[in-house]
């Protein structure tokens, strides 16, 4: 049986845009032939799933019906009341299995049986809608075009995370030709530079040098009293961040190549994430529609509720209690381990640091020396304090001190 | 005080500058207003003028200025 993952080798790109050109050829006459696009989207769709993994077919059949039932429902119960419990009660459905997938390994050894590719990015989608819905910036729901965004058969398994309100009005509008023929060039371009991230730079950091080093800094896994802090380590370090944007990002550029191919405009993942000169920046910067996510339906809407009941006074602690929930969600929603929290609270703790200093800069504006070698530092500091975030996020540190023997 | 001196005199307290002469600057580009700001000025929005913005509504790319933020109030 014939299993086609997202992107995994030269092939699917071969069988993709194949499969995609008939639709090229409609859009680029200004249409949208929805019947051709809808049969190849379940088609790809259909073939990430065969074979050992028709299971998760039928976990994301179900989660679809569920999550269809829980946002079509509170919808249309929004039309008429707008009871917060309501509300809080749907957001609990939404991600309620992606809560449940993501705390079997708690106790089990397997993995749950409901989960499957792109669990994660599918949640993040309904949950957005259910909130949308709340604040009635969706008015109109369909249930169809709730399905074709949520399944959106380019990001599907990993994002980039895009928003309803945008992707509809892009879906609804036919790029006029000139237009479609500049983001078919653009498609073109980020392909190429896919290519070069993932399948060379992500090759040589994560499959080639990646084992080596973990095998170097596993052999001194006792130095330091057991901290197992060695040169290796530091090389795992840098190689593994380097690993992680390749990867990611060549993987992020072809999904919105190929939603540009289907004449949808995903947003962008990353924006040059090492060239940040503050933590506050790398995050707009590095994988920016989750962090964009975050800020507008987590971070921002907690300090909206803690400053409209005054539950918090202080504005400044209003901002670091908003930063601790924002980024210990992200650490649960990587997974509940230890590391994945550790790597939430330590982002929590670096922007709320970089927030002092940069109140303390504003003060002193005129004291503080501001040029290129202070820019570099800043870079610098910043790329350091990022990839010590990315060696505990990476878990080697638990199999260097927990598990040593294991490898 | 009207809308527009509402809207202004809010944003002069966010960010601590004058924008009578810089309506049409970028409010998010130069870093004057970060997410923290952005809240305030909804709250600030809803309480001094009565306008109820909600949060997802909030399109930097609609807000990014102090005129873009004067038109929406007086909507």
């Amino acid at each position: 049986m014939i299993n086609l993952q997202p992107y995994a080798d030269p092939q699917y790109f071969a069988y993709l845009l194949v499969a995609l050109i008939p639709l090229t050829i409609g859009l680029l006459r200004g249409h949208r032939w929805h019947f051709y696009e809808t049969l190849v989207s379940l088609a790809f769709i259909i073939l990430m799933f065969t074979g050992a993994k028709w299971h998760q077919a039928i976990a994301l059949l179900g989660f679809l019906v569920l999550e269809l039932l829980v946002v079509s429902g509170y919808a249309k119960y929004r039309q008429q009341h707008n009871q917060t419990r309501v509300f809080i009660a749907a957001v609990v459905a939404a991600i309620l299995p992606l809560v449940v997938v993501k705390t079997t390994p708690l106790w089990s050894t397997q993995p749950s049986l409901i989960g499957f590719l792109g669990i994660s990015y599918l949640t993040f989608k309904a949950v957005q809608m259910v909130m949308e819905l709340r604040d009635g910036t969706i008015k109109e729901f369909s249930k169809l075009a709730f399905l074709r965004f949520l399944c959106f058969m380019p990001t599907l398994s990993s994002g980039p995370i895009d928003r309803f309100r945008r992707f509809q009005a892009d879906y609804e509008h036919v790029p006029e030709q000139a237009a479609y023929v500049e983001m078919l060039g653009r498609a073109v371009h980020y392909l190429f530079l896919g290519f070069l991230y993932k399948f060379l730079l992500g090759y040589i950091f994560g499959t080639v040098l990646l084992p080596k080093l973990a095998h170097l800094a596993m052999l001194q896994h006792g130095a330091f009293g057991g901290l197992g802090l060695s040169w290796p380590l530091v090389g795992y370090m840098y190689d593994y961040s380097m690993y992680l944007f390749f990867d990611f990002a060549g993987y992020s550029l072809f999904a919105v190549a190929i939603s540009l191919v289907m004449g949808i405009d995903t947003p962008m993942n990353f924006n040059r994430p090492f060239a940040a000169v503050n933590i506050k920046e790398f995050w707009n910067r590095w994988h920016m529609t989750l962090s964009f996510w975050f800020r507008d339906f987590v971070f921002m809407r907690t300090t909206f509720f803690i400053m409209k009941h005054k539950l918090i006074k202080n504005r400044i602690r209003v901002s670091q209690a908003a930063y601790l929930i924002n980024f210990l969600v992200m650490g649960f929603w990587h997974g509940v381990t230890w590391y994945y929290i550790v790597y939430g609270l330590f982002h929590a703790g670096a922007i709320i640091i970089n927030d002092i200093w940069l109140r303390f800069k504003k003060k002193h504006r005129q004291q503080l020396p501001h040029n290129r070698w202070t820019q570099g530092l800043a870079i610098l500091i910043t790329f350091n304090v990022v990839c010590f975030s990315f060696l505990i996020f990476s878990g080697f540190l638990n199999q260097l001190w927990f598990a040593p023997s294991l490898k | 005080m009207d809308t527009k001196e509402t809207v202004l005199d809010i944003l002069a307290t966010l960010t601590g500058e004058d924008w009578h002469h810089a309506l049409d600057d970028d409010l998010f580009a130069s870093g004057m207003l970060d997410s923290m700001d952005t809240v305030q000025l909804l709250l600030e929005l809803q309480d001094q003028l009565g306008v109820t913005v909600p949060v997802s509504e909030f399109d930097r790319s609609e807000w990014n200025t102090p005129n873009k933020i004067i038109a929406k109030a007086q909507a």
